[in-house]
C-alpha cells in the first residue's frame, strides 16, 4: 500500500483512457486490504511430524537438546540491535558444533511469522517484539506456544546448582505466565519506568526530587517561575503517561487496586486512589505545568523537548536514554525516580515503582527444534551473556544481578538505584500486555489523553473509562486474565 | 476466417482473466468467507460463526465512526481536490490575460513555472509527505505555529492533530496537497485538446472566464473529471488515508477516535489485537462502501459525450 501513486504518475502526459483502466486496477488492489491475510490461512499444520529427536541429556545438556539438530532463531531488530543475539548464537554453536543455527534478525516480526504460525512452520525461538508484535493472548489462546516450565527448573549456565528460574528479576516468571502455573514467555530485557529527570536541571532549582504531590506542585512552580514547564509527555501517544500514574496508583491505594484494574472489575477505577491520582495530574495541567503544545507531540518530540530543557520531568521507561542519546546533552545527569505519591498517608512507601520485563522471547509448540530454543535462551541467561547485553544495549536483563564490573551509563545506574529504594515495592500492572487495545487506545488516548489535554475533567475520564473497562470485560472477542 | 474467432479470443483472455480470478476475485471470496468465521490469523484453527461477526460491526462504536470518517473522506477530498485542480488548470491553460500578439488563449504569467511546482507534491511517497507534515503541525516548533508566532498571533497556537475537532482537517488538507498537483496535470492535458477555436468563439462571443469555464471547459472536460472523481474517491477509502492517518495522527486514529479510517481499523483489527476474520469483516463493509461509491459516481455522472 502506498507505492501506487509513485509508479502510476511517472509521466506528465497519463491519457485519460489510461487513467480510467489504472484507477480500476486500483481500485480492485488497494481496496480488500484484507484480502492478502487470506493468502496465508489454512496452511494446514504438521502437528508432530518433522520434529526433531530428543538427544541425551547431560549435566552440560540438561534440557536434551538434539546436537545435530537445526535450530531456527528469529530477532526482532530494533532499539536494541542484533549484536547481543548474535554472540549468544555464536555460544550455542560452540556448544552444539554439528548443529547449523538459523539467525535472522527484523522489524517485521508480524509480516514475517503470521504465515508460519498458520502454516504449522513457525521457528524455535523468537523474539516478539516492536510495532509488529503478535498478540500474545491470541497466541496463548490457540496453544501456539510452548511451555517454558522445563527451561525454568534446569540447572542455570553458570551455577548446576541454582535453577534458572531461581537466577532471575522479581516478576519476570509471573509475568510469562497468564491463567496458570505454565509460563509462555520469556521476557529477556528488564525495563524500569518511572519519572525520568536531569538532575542537573532540579540541581540548579535548588530542589530535591519531591516525594509529597505538595512539593511536587510546589517544584512545578518554581519551574514555571524559570520559565521551565513542570512535566511533558508523548502527546500523540498518552499511553506513556500510566508509567508513572499506575504505580503512584499502587503506591497511595495499595497493590490491590492495579490488580482490579487488571482483572476488569467492576468499578475498579471508581476507587478513591484512582480518583485522587488522576484529579493530581489534573491539577498540573490545570495549573499551566504541563509544558505547552504537548498533546500534539510524539513520543520522539516530546523527549527531544524535555532534553532540551523545556520540561523538568517526562514518564518514560528505561529505553529512553537509548531512544533519545543523540539528543540528551552530556552534562544532562540523566536519572529516574519512582513516583510521587500524595502525602504520608499512602498505603505503600515512596519509592514503589513499576519495572518488568520487556523483549518477550517465545518458543512456539509447532517448533520442530523447541529444546533448542530454550537451550538458547538459557545461554543468553547466563551471566556473560547478561552482561554483554548491559554492556553493549544499556539495558539491564531478567538475570538478577549482572552489572558489576561494567560501567553503567547515567540512566541505567539511576535504574538500579532505582530499584534497590524501590525492593519488594515492584508492581506490574498486566493490563498493558493483556488488554492491549484497551489500555492504548481507550484508557490511553481517549481516556487519560484527552484528561490531559484538559478536554475533560478526572471525573468524566473515570467515567469514560471504567465503560471501556466494563466492555472489554463483556466482550467475548478478547480472552480474559486474572492475577492469580 | 469467421470461424475459430471465438477460441482465438479465448485463447488470448485465459490467462489474464485466470490471473484476475486467482489474485483478486479468490481472494475476495476467500475474505468473504473468513468474515463468517473466528478466525485470530495467529492460528491455522477457525470455526464457522455464522453472522456474529457482523452483528458485533453493527454494535461497535469505533466501526461507525471510522465509516463516517470515511464516507466524510470520499465526498469531501475529491470534491476540494478536484474543484481546486481545476482552477488551477484552468489559470494555467486559459485563464490568462489576452497578450498583443500572443496566441488566442493562455494560461496566466509563469504558467510553465506554476505546472512544475504543482507536480512537486506527487514525486515524494505519501509516507514521507505525512512525516513531513507531521513535523509542520507539532504545536511547539512546528513549521505552522512558528509561522502563527512569527506574525504575532501567539495566542493562537492551535494543536492540530492533537486537537479532536482539527485533526481531521489536518489530515484531509495533507490529502489535498499531495494528491492536487497530478490532477492539476491531468486536466492541463485534457484542456490541451480542446480545439481553439471554440474558446475563439466564446471570446467573440463576449464571454468572460467564469462563462467560458462552465460552458466550454468543463463540459468538454467531463469524461476526465469523472475517473478523476473514481480515482480521488478510491484514494480517499483506501491506500493513502491509511498511509497519513497512520502515520500522522494521535494513537494512531486520532484523540478520542477523531481521525480513525475504515482501512485503518481494518488493519489494526487483523495486526494489532489478533481479529483477522472481524478485520474481514469490516474489509466486506468497505468493500460495499467503494461498489457503492462507485456506482454513484458512475450514475450521478452519467451524460451525453461531446464528439469534437
Amino acid at each position: 500500500m502506498g507505492s501506487t501513486t509513485a509508479e502510476n504518475h511517472g509521466a506528465e502526459g497519463v491519457g485519460r483512457r489510461d487513467l480510467i483502466k489504472r484507477s480500476a486496477a486500483l481500485g480492485l488492489i488497494s481496496v480488500p486490504t484484507m484480502s492478502f491475510l487470506s493468502a496465508c490461512a489454512s496452511g494446514g499444520g504438521g502437528d508432530e511430524e518433522g520434529k526433531a529427536e530428543a538427544g541425551k541429556k547431560t549435566a552440560k545438556n540438561p534440557l536434551a537438546v538434539n546436537d545435530s539438530a537445526q535450530m531456527e532463531f528469529v530477532l526482532f531488530d530494533g532499539g536494541f540491535g542484533k549484536e547481543y543475539a548474535e554472540d549468544a548464537v555464536k555460544v550455542y554453536e560452540k556448544a552444539f558444533p554439528d548443529a547449523t543455527v538459523k539467525f535472522s534478525a527484523t522489524q517485521k516480526i508480524q509480516s514475517t511469522l503470521q504465515p508460519r504460525f498458520n502454516q504449522g512452520t513457525p521457528p524455535d525461538l523468537i523474539d516478539n517484539s516492536g510495532a509488529e508484535q503478535m498478540d500474545m493472548g491470541v497466541l496463548v489462546g490457540k496453544d501456539q506456544l510452548a511451555d517454558l516450565t522445563p527451561l525454568l527448573d534446569a540447572p542455570s549456565y553458570d551455577d548446576p546448582d541454582k535453577k534458572v528460574r531461581d537466577t532471575l528479576r522479581p516478576g519476570i516468571v509471573e509475568m510469562g505466565q497468564f491463567d496458570g502455573e505454565k509460563v509462555w514467555i520469556l521476557y529477556y530485557a528488564y525495563t524500569v519506568y518511572g519519572v525520568w529527570y536531569s538532575q542537573k536541571a532540579l540541581d540548579s532549582l535548588d530542589e530535591q526530587y519531591p516525594e509529597t504531590w505538595d512539593q511536587m506542585l510546589a517544584v512545578c512552580a518554581k519551574a514555571k517561575k524559570k520559565g521551565m514547564a513542570g512535566w511533558t509527555y508523548a502527546g500523540k501517544y498518552p499511553y506513556y503517561i500510566p508509567f508513572s500514574l499506575y504505580p503512584m496508583i499502587a503506591k497511595v491505594g495499595g497493590r490491590e487496586v492495579l490488580d482490579a484494574i487488571d482483572n476488569l472489575e467492576p468499578n475498579a477505577w471508581k476507587h478513591p486512589a484512582v480518583k485522587a491520582c488522576f484529579e493530581a495530574y489534573y491539577e498540573l495541567q490545570q495549573k499551566g505545568y504541563v509544558l505547552k503544545g504537548t498533546p500534539g507531540l510524539d513520543h520522539i518530540q516530546s523527549q527531544t523537548a524535555w532534553a532540551e530543557g523545556k520540561a523538568l520531568f517526562l514518564p518514560n521507561g528505561s529505553w529512553v536514554e537509548n531512544e533519545s542519546a543523540k539528543v540528551i546533552p552530556a552534562d544532562f545527569a540523566l536519572t529516574v525516580s519512582a513516583p510521587t505519591g500524595l502525602d504520608s498517608s499512602d498505603k505503600l512507601p515512596f519509592g514503589t515503582i513499576w519495572a518488568s520485563g520487556g523483549e518477550p522471547f517465545i518458543v512456539p509448540a509447532k517448533a520442530k527444534n523447541g529444546a533448542g530454543g530454550m537451550e538458547q535462551l538459557r545461554i543468553m541467561l547466563s551471566e556473560a551473556s547478561s552482561k554483554n547485553f548491559t554492556g553493549k544495549v544499556k539495558s539491564l536483563t531478567a538475570y538478577n544481578g549482572g552489572t558489576e564490573g561494567i560501567t553503567l551509563t547515567p540512566g541505567l545506574q539511576g535504574g538500579v538505584a532505582a530499584l534497590e529504594k524501590a525492593g519488594d515495592n515492584v508492581v506490574n500492572p498486566r493490563i498493558q500486555d493483556w488488554y492491549v487495545q484497551l489500555q492504548k487506545e481507550r484508557i490511553g488516548v481517549a481516556g487519560l489523553g484527552e484528561m490531559m489535554a484538559g478536554r475533560i475533567t478526572p471525573a468524566e475520564a473515570i467515567k469514560k473509562i471504567q465503560g471501556f473497562a466494563d466492555e472489554a470485560a463483556k466482550d467475548d472477542s478478547i480472552k480474559h486474565y486474572k492475577h492469580q | 476466417m469467421q470461424h475459430g474467432k471465438y477460441r482465438f479470443i479465448v485463447g488470448f483472455l485465459t490467462v489474464p482473466l485466470g490471473l484476475y480470478a486467482l489474485f483478486v476475485i479468490w481472494p475476495f471470496i476467500q475474505s468473504i468467507y473468513y468474515s463468517f468465521t473466528d478466525w485470530t490469523g495467529l492460528s491455522p484453527e477457525f470455526r464457522m460463526i455464522g453472522f456474529g461477526n457482523y452483528e458485533r460491526m453493527l454494535e461497535d462504536e469505533v466501526f461507525w465512526k471510522s465509516l463516517q470518517h470515511s464516507l466524510l473522506f470520499a465526498v469531501l477530498l475529491p470534491l476540494v481536490t478536484l474543484g481546486l485542480a481545476l482552477f488551477f488548470a484552468f489559470m494555467i491553460n486559459v485563464g490568462g490575460r489576452r497578450r498583443r500578439g500572443g496566441p488566442v488563449i493562455s494560461g496566466v504569467r509563469g504558467s510553465a513555472f506554476y505546472k512544475i511546482v504543482y507536480f512537486f507534491p506527487q514525486v515524494l511517497s505519501i509516507a514521507i509527505v505525512a512525516l513531513l507534515f507531521a513535523f509542520a503541525y507539532n504545536p511547539n516548533s512546528g513549521a505552522i505555529n512558528s509561522a502563527l508566532r512569527a506574525v504575532g498571533l501567539d495566542g493562537v497556537q492551535p494543536l492540530w492533530l492533537g486537537d479532536p475537532d482539527l485533526a481531521l482537517w489536518c489530515v484531509m488538507a495533507v490529502l489535498v496537497w499531495s494528491t492536487v498537483g497530478f490532477f492539476v496535470v491531468l486536466f492541463s492535458a485534457g484542456m490541451a485538446s480542446i480545439p481553439a477555436d471554440l474558446y475563439e468563439a466564446a471570446l467573440l462571443d463576449g464571454a468572460g472566464r467564469a462563462t467560458t469555464f462552465f460552458k466550454v471547459t468543463l463540459p468538454l472536460l467531463w469524461d476526465t473529471v469523472q475517473s478523476g472523481w473514481v480515482y480521488m474517491g478510491i484514494l480517499a477509502l483506501g491506500a493513502e488515508s491509511f498511509a497519513v492517518v497512520q502515520i500522522m495522527t494521535t494513537g494512531p486514529g486520532g484523540p478520542d477516535y477523531s481521525t480513525t479510517v475504515m482501512v485503518l481499523y481494518v488493519y489494526q483489527k487483523a495486526f494489532r489485537d489478533g481479529q483477522a476474520a472481524y478485520a474481514t469483516t469490516i474489509g466486506v463493509a468497505l468493500l460495499v462502501v467503494t461498489l457503492a461509491f462507485a456506482a454513484i459516481v458512475m450514475k450521478l455522472g452519467r451524460r451525453e459525450r461531446l464528439e469534437y
